[in-house]
């Protein structure tokens, strides 16, 4: 069974067909070459494939592709510009809140979830928000600083810095 | 971990879900918010050849509170409840107990209707339902029916639904503003299914003493449990030191929990015993 | 090595994050090949079985399968994978093939290779194989066994290491303290949040064999590769990309380096394997299940004389390429940075139907320090000395250096610590976490809950040689290229490196264009990363190239000015001067590219090391345990990075927790792995442990190595066992709980409570504060404790509760006899009789209400002023031992002479067989003595006078 879906990734439509058991997470990766979304477990549990479906942080490894039809999903690419880095990304650069890189796609973006919609949290919030997301290398510490530090241009453009 | 492959269909009424549901003969799926199904999946341990995904209903997404009680549709999804600043007033013990579930990312997609009709012993919703003494609707090929808590759950992950009946409300009773509740879990990790979990109200009469007590367990049996014993225990009593220690001896005493790969069962009957007590410590302060 | 360093020491960000917070790293299943095949791979689902047969038919006839391939298509026979570290003769039988081709000794071994055009097609396949399997019995855990998981071999005993030092057995002998117990620590896994995957690609045409997904050890795993897949290691390329994290397991060959390049190779199109999480948990290497029975022996001021003892590795089925690296680590570093004068241990490695066991982030060290600092603990409660003075006592000084450590054999291994102030690490971590504020609710409860603090000091061992290679170029454009044969696994190495080359060069970061890591492409001979070595040996080959390769522009320099390389300057910047003010930008003398390799060569290891502490508190009804605060000092030498480094031990502090209170893979006695997911397997969260501090020192660089830097991976995670369960001990002295197992689960320290309280109820009063001399039994929560001589018949298998019952006596029981003797009826001789063990001399052996008396017999008599017994003999020493009162006792001769002697509290007279003898009491006060006779029923008195020798039986007729 070959179905046609229609959606938006980072801004741009996309219609493909997929098998109806080909996840959101596989679908992103393989089928249109958007690799920043990672893999973990398949299991929803490690957090790595997290992505913005209509704005709300959802792991892509629980979702089938099929179900993304009419939805805008935004992936890490989506949050991320050539020329330089979002105050978040530099944020987890400045307090060393990565090592290997592989969870930190999935956390910057349950981050920026997180602070566009609550950027007044606070480091209770955001550790409860982010035990949802595995790290195996950093101990967490500096990613919650990170995420701390980056709170401030998110309350002043009351949404994400440019 | 690929899923077994299976054919998908999306509804968009209630009734062409129950003809779908009803044509495959037990081998169809429902799929509300995919957090508990895909991961068993993913798996292989299920296996249908159909899923019928019910997102498209957006008739089922509706949280009313009303005389009557609460009522939540079955697509009503964590996230929705979190949200919800009328609920936390309407049903406290609801809202508190459901911020114990999961994780972020899981409560943006999860849904009610899932969690009940999944039945993990350990969960929090299907404890809370027990507890309240909830009532389910059910619509199938027979028409809707109603089931109560009681009724609902059977056994580890196994309730009351025929194989073509879906969710469709979840019916709280109404909860006086004046209500005394606890609820109190205990899990290995913030978010993880819970090693134990009390979740308790009474009504308080004009002498202070309680009444209409409802005591209910998680995670110690193979479903949700009230125990009959313990409200027994703490009805017409004053809720004080000596009631909450003896009421923390009869919930031990009443439950008979399994050894696993996390706890013992001599454990799981002690926590159950802690977490009572210090749930009625909350409600009675 | 220049005096100033403009990088090097500087908490630079790192030039990988631009890539990887943009999600814009390249992990192996980021690839992808035009006419690409997945593979799945077939596991056993069974422990420890025959293989009878395999029919993959069905499997191959469905569409989008292209192939399966089973031993009998491989090759025979089956390609063995060799050890790469201590690979003794006597452990090549038990190293493993690259698929099961006669039986299964673990659940995942690999069984079929199945190739498909997708992932799931692939997967889907392994349904329709058929195994035949003929299932046998399987072996679990450590020790002799009728089961044997090699026929060739009569035993599951690989091997054992011996550490030995000194003459512990003499030491023993002599020791006026000593005190033995049994600890054991839990299987986990490093659990990368990567899983494993590999692609492969053989070009014909060029007769070149790629193979991306190289991590750790490339160089190493090609030279395997080759020698099995028959080709030549220089038409085999292996490259590294980004990778998700190693910690010691990932990078190592296991089977699948083999068969996914081979099947590749076979069959001519581009090969992926993507391990999922559900493989991951039971097919890459796990670590850490140890058991052990050691004993210390130490003077009364707690100096440490002797360790000895015996540790049981449980390896899994297979030893893996460095399975052995744990036990050996185990018996040598036990005594970590302590003066441990002499030392007899010894480490056996057991082969079991479980996952093989590989190394984990401080293989052996992470074990050993939890066995040894709860061991320290121990001591220094029963000898009354303050925990933290017992560590200073027994630490190192740095006088003492080099300090030798135990040698092990096989191998005849020696190792010293080189440098370092111990001493200064503990002060810094315990003026840190507060100690001398925070000691003050230790064991205390409050709100409910008992604190705890704790302290532990560790040695970290790095930088293993033999050698590294590192290459520079300088590029057309004038910046400069790195390529160094160490691997990166996420540590930060492009940014060390570049920071150590650009200083080196004394060049602006900005001109290091790229750090070429791993791939064997890089340089001609690589080695890796492991044991903590990259910074120390990469670095170092990257300062050896860096001098070749400035030599190499001066040379160039010096041609285009026309003078000697002598007089041409490098000035920093990256400008080449000569004599009269000539002057070229490197860029200019560059050409096409002027590059140089460089080595390094190593046979020592850097010795970093510290001290953690820890404060938590419990909660005894549910068991939990929270970290309050967690501090790690440690001393790495010169620090290239300090924000890295930071990181570093953070991360394994934390992995290390996970180790200490949630990891744990659980099997059944049937061999089955229960954890088999992330929902069981639990490792820590944002939420588990917030408050974790680092800091770390530099003040004593390594002197093995130009850059005085010393390899810091692990030293994060090597006391954390050991100090999580320090604290949670202190925190519940007052229930006597001691912690010997990991993890330390709420369900475990539950247990133990429970457990420490019934004993207590038992006993009547909790056992502490022994003295010298004293030798605890071997006690563990569910062995049995060895008694080491026979009890008297009457009392073979009698319960202890009887026991107990029956010997225990207390004065309040006892009715005073006033008529024991027959001259206690006469004035002057009327005492009272309180009879405790056996009669006394008393006669009155029916007493039920007595110990049953053995060789002796014991009794306390009550003697009012004035009275006293009338002499006489016995035929047995009797002993008056005096308590209360004032006591003349006498001993006479048969000439009548009489001498006589005051006995006040606590003196005793012991008369002899056949001496005559007797006492008075001449004071005001009532005497109570102690009387013993001899024999467990002594005869009745012989009196010296006549009448009452005569009627000396008369007062038992009365009963």
């Amino acid at each position: 069974m070959s179905i046609p879906v229609r959606f938006e990734v980072n801004g741009k439509r996309v219609a493909i067909e997929v098998e109806p058991r080909l996840t959101l997470a596989d679908c992103l990766r393989h089928h249109l070459r958007l690799t920043g979304t990672h893999v973990g477990c398949e299991h929803g549990v490690c957090g790595a494939c997290t992505v913005l479906v209509d704005g709300d942080a959802v792991r892509a490894c629980l979702m089938l592709a099929v179900q993304a039809d009419g939805a805008k999903v935004v992936t890490i690419e989506g949050l991320s510009h050539d020329a330089h880095l979002t105050p978040l990304q530099a944020a987890f650069r400045r307090h060393h809140a990565l090592q290997c890189g592989f969870c930190t796609p999935g956390m910057i973006t349950t981050a920026h979830a997180l602070l566009s919609q609550e950027p007044h949290c606070d480091a209770a919030r955001v550790r409860e928000v982010l035990s949802g997301n595995l790290c195996r290398c950093t101990g967490y510490v500096a990613i919650v600083e990170a995420v701390l530090a980056a709170r401030a241009d998110y309350q002043k453009n009351n949404g994400p810095g440019a | 971990m690929k899923s077994p492959a299976f054919d998908y269909a999306r509804p968009t009424t209630l009734p062409e879900a129950v003809s779908l549901l009803t044509s495959c003969e037990g081998e169809a799926k429902l799929l509300a918010g995919g957090q508990s199904l895909v991961p068993l999946l993913a798996f292989r341990l299920a296996a249908p050849t159909l899923l019928v995904d019910l997102n498209s209903l957006s008739e089922l997404r509706y949280i009313r509170i009303e005389d009557d009680g609460v009522r939540l549709g079955a697509m009503v999804r964590w996230r929705q409840i979190e949200d919800d600043a009328r609920l936390a007033r309407a049903h406290p013990l609801l809202v508190t107990a459901l911020k114990h579930v999961a994780h972020y990312q899981i409560r943006n997609r999860g849904t009610i209707g899932g969690s009940l009709a999944h039945a993990d012993p350990a969960a929090e919703l299907p404890g809370i339902v027990v507890t309240c003494e909830a009532e389910i609707m059910a619509i199938g090929a027979a028409g809707q029916r109603r089931i109560s808590a009681a009724d609902f759950f059977l056994g580890p992950l196994t309730t009351a639904l025929k194989p073509e009946e879906i969710i469709v409300e979840l019916h709280l009773p109404p909860w006086p503003a004046q209500r005394r509740w606890g609820f109190e879990e205990f899990s290995r990790r913030r978010g993880d299914f819970a090693l134990a979990a009390a979740a308790l109200y009474y009504d308080v009469l004009p002498d202070g003493k309680a009444c209409n007590s409802h005591v209910g367990v998680m995670g110690v049996g193979d479903r949700p449990q009230r125990l009959a014993q313990v409200e027994a225990m703490l009805n017409g009593r004053l809720i004080d030191g000596d009631t909450i220690a003896q009421a923390e001896h009869a919930a031990a005493a009443a439950v008979n929990p399994a050894d696993d790969i996390h706890a013992s069962a001599a454990y799981r009957r002690a926590l159950v015993g802690t977490l009572v007590g210090r749930a009625l410590k909350r409600a009675a302060t | 090595m220049k005096a100033n360093n403009a990088l090097i020491g500087s908490p630079i960000e790192r030039l990988e994050d631009l890539r990887f917070v943009r999600g814009r790293g390249e992990y192996v299943d980021d690839l992808t090949r035009a006419g690409l095949l997945h593979a799945a791979i077939l596991r056993s689902s069974v422990a420890h079985g025959r293989l009878r047969s395999i029919d993959a038919e069905a499997a191959r006839a469905l569409p989008h399968v292209h192939s399966v391939f089973t031993a009998a298509e491989i090759a025979n026979p089956v390609p063995i994978i060799p050890m790469r570290l201590h690979p003794l003769p006597e452990l090549q039988p038990f190293e493993q093939p690259v698929m099961a081709f006669d039986k299964v000794r673990y659940v995942g071994e690999p069984i079929a290779i199945v190739l498909a055009d997708s992932a799931a097609l692939a997967e889907d396949a392994l349904a329709a194989i058929t195994v035949d399997l003929e299932p046998l019995a399987a072996v679990t855990g450590c020790g002799g066994s009728d089961v044997s998981l090699f026929d060739a071999q009569d035993t599951n005993l690989a091997l054992t290491y011996k550490a030995v030092k000194g003459d512990a057995a003499a030491a023993f002998l002599d020791a006026p303290y000593k005190r033995r117990e049994q600890f054991s620590v839990q299987r986990h896994t490093a659990l990368p949040m990567e899983p494993r995957g590999l692609m492969a690609e053989w070009d014909a045409v060029r007769g070149r064999l790629t193979v991306w997904g190289a991590a750790k050890v490339p160089f190493f795993n090609r030279r395997i590769l080759a020698r099995q897949i028959g080709l030549p290691e220089a038409s085999i390329e292996l490259v590294e990309n980004d990778v998700g994290g190693g910690f010691g397991a990932r990078g190592e060959f296991y089977p699948e380096d083999f068969l996914i390049p081979f099947v590749a190779y076979r069959v001519g199109r581009p090969v992926k394997w993507i391990e999922d999480r559900r493989e991951h948990l039971m097919a890459m290497n796990h670590a850490r299940e140890c058991e052990c029975d050691i004993e210390i022996a130490c003077r009364g001021d707690g100096t440490i004389l002797a360790l000895r003892g015996h540790a049981a590795t449980n390896m899994g089925a297979y030893l893996r390429t460095n399975g052995a690296v744990a036990a050996r680590n185990i018996v040598q570093f036990m005594s970590g940075p302590y003066r441990v004068p002499n030392i007899d241990l010894a480490a056996s490695m057991w082969m079991t139907n479980k996952t093989p066991v590989g190394t984990y982030r401080g293989p052996g060290r992470f074990e050993t320090d939890f066995f040894r600092e709860r061991l320290f603990d121990m001591v220094a409660h029963d000898l009354g000395i303050d925990r933290v003075e017992f560590r200073r006592r027994n630490l190192i000084a740095a006088s003492e250096m080099p300090y030798a450590l135990a040698t092990i054999t096989p191998y005849e291994h020696r190792d010293e610590l080189d440098s370092g102030d111990y001493q200064a690490t503990l002060e810094r971590c315990l003026e840190e976490i507060g100690w001398q504020q925070r000691i003050g609710r230790n064991g205390k409860e409050i709100d409910g809950r008992y604190h705890g603090l704790a302290v532990s000091c560790f040695v970290e061992g790095g930088a293993a040689g033999p050698k590294e290679t590192a290459r520079l170029v300088l590029e057309p454009d004038g910046s400069f290229s790195v390529y160094v044969g160490s691997s990166a696994v996420g540590q930060g190495l492009e940014t060390a490196f570049a920071q150590i080359a650009g200083d080196a060069l004394e060049v602006p970061l900005e001109r290091i264009r790229g750090v070429f890591h791993g791939s064997t492409a890089h340089v001609s001979d690589g080695y890796g990363s492991y044991h903590s070595r990259a910074v120390v040996m990469g670095g170092s080959a990257i300062l050896d190239a860096a001098e070749k390769l400035r030599a190499r522009i001066r040379v160039e320099a010096a041609a285009r000015f026309g003078c000697a390389p002598e007089q041409v300057e490098l000035v920093a910047g990256g400008t080449a001067v000569g004599p009269q003010d000539k002057s070229m930008a490197f860029a200019e003398l560059a050409g096409d590219g002027l590059s140089a390799e460089g080595t390094f060569l190593n046979t020592k290891h850097t010795w970093g090391y510290g001290a953690h502490a820890a404060y938590v508190s419990v909660d005894p009804r549910t068991g939990h345990v929270e970290l309050i605060d967690y501090m790690a000092v440690e001393d790495c030498g010169r620090v290239i990075n300090p924000l890295m480094l930071h990181g570093q031990v953070v991360g394994a502090v934390v992995q290390g927790l996970g180790g200490a209170i949630l990891e744990h893979l659980v099997y059944d006695a049937h061999g089955q792995l229960l954890t088999g997911s992330l929902v069981d397997y639990l490792v820590p969260t944002a939420s588990d442990f917030p408050s974790i501090r680092a800091q770390v020192m530099g003040t004593h660089p390594s002197p093995i190595n130009p850059l005085g830097a010393k390899g810091a991976g692990e030293g994060g995670i090597i006391p954390v066992g050991g100090v999580m369960a320090n604290a949670v001990a202190a925190a519940l002295s007052k229930f006597g709980v001691e912690p010997r197992a990991l993890p330390l689960t709420p369900p475990a320290i539950w247990q133990l409570i429970e457990r420490a309280r019934r004993d207590q109820r038992s006993l009547g009063s909790k056992i502490g504060g022994c003295r010298f001399s004293v030798q605890v039994l071997p006690s563990r929560s569910e062995a049995m404790a060895v008694a080491r001589h026979p009890r008297p018949p009457e009392l073979v298998d009698v319960p202890i509760e009887e026991i107990m019952q029956k010997y225990v006596g207390r004065f309040r029981d006892r009715k005073p006899d006033w008529a024991a003797f027959e001259d206690a009826k006469i004035e002057g001789y009327k005492r009272a009789q309180h009879r405790f063990i056996g009669a006394g001399g008393s006669g009155k052996h029916g007493d039920p209400t007595v110990i049953p008396a053995k060789n002796f017999t014991l009794s306390i008599m009550f003697v009012p002023p004035g009275q006293g017994n009338a002499p006489h003999t016995h035929e047995v020493e009797e002993v008056f031992f005096v308590l209360k009162g004032y006591l003349d006792v006498f001993i006479e001769d048969e000439s009548g002479k009489r001498l006589t002697t005051r006995l006040a509290p606590w003196e005793c007279i012991s008369c002899p067989a056949g001496v005559i003898h007797g006492y008075q009491n001449d004071s005001l006060e009532p005497v109570y003595m102690q009387v013993m006779l001899g024999r467990g029923k002594p005869e009745a008195m012989g009196y010296t006078d006549d009448r009452l020798y005569e009627h000396r039986d008369a007062h038992l007729k009365a009963i």
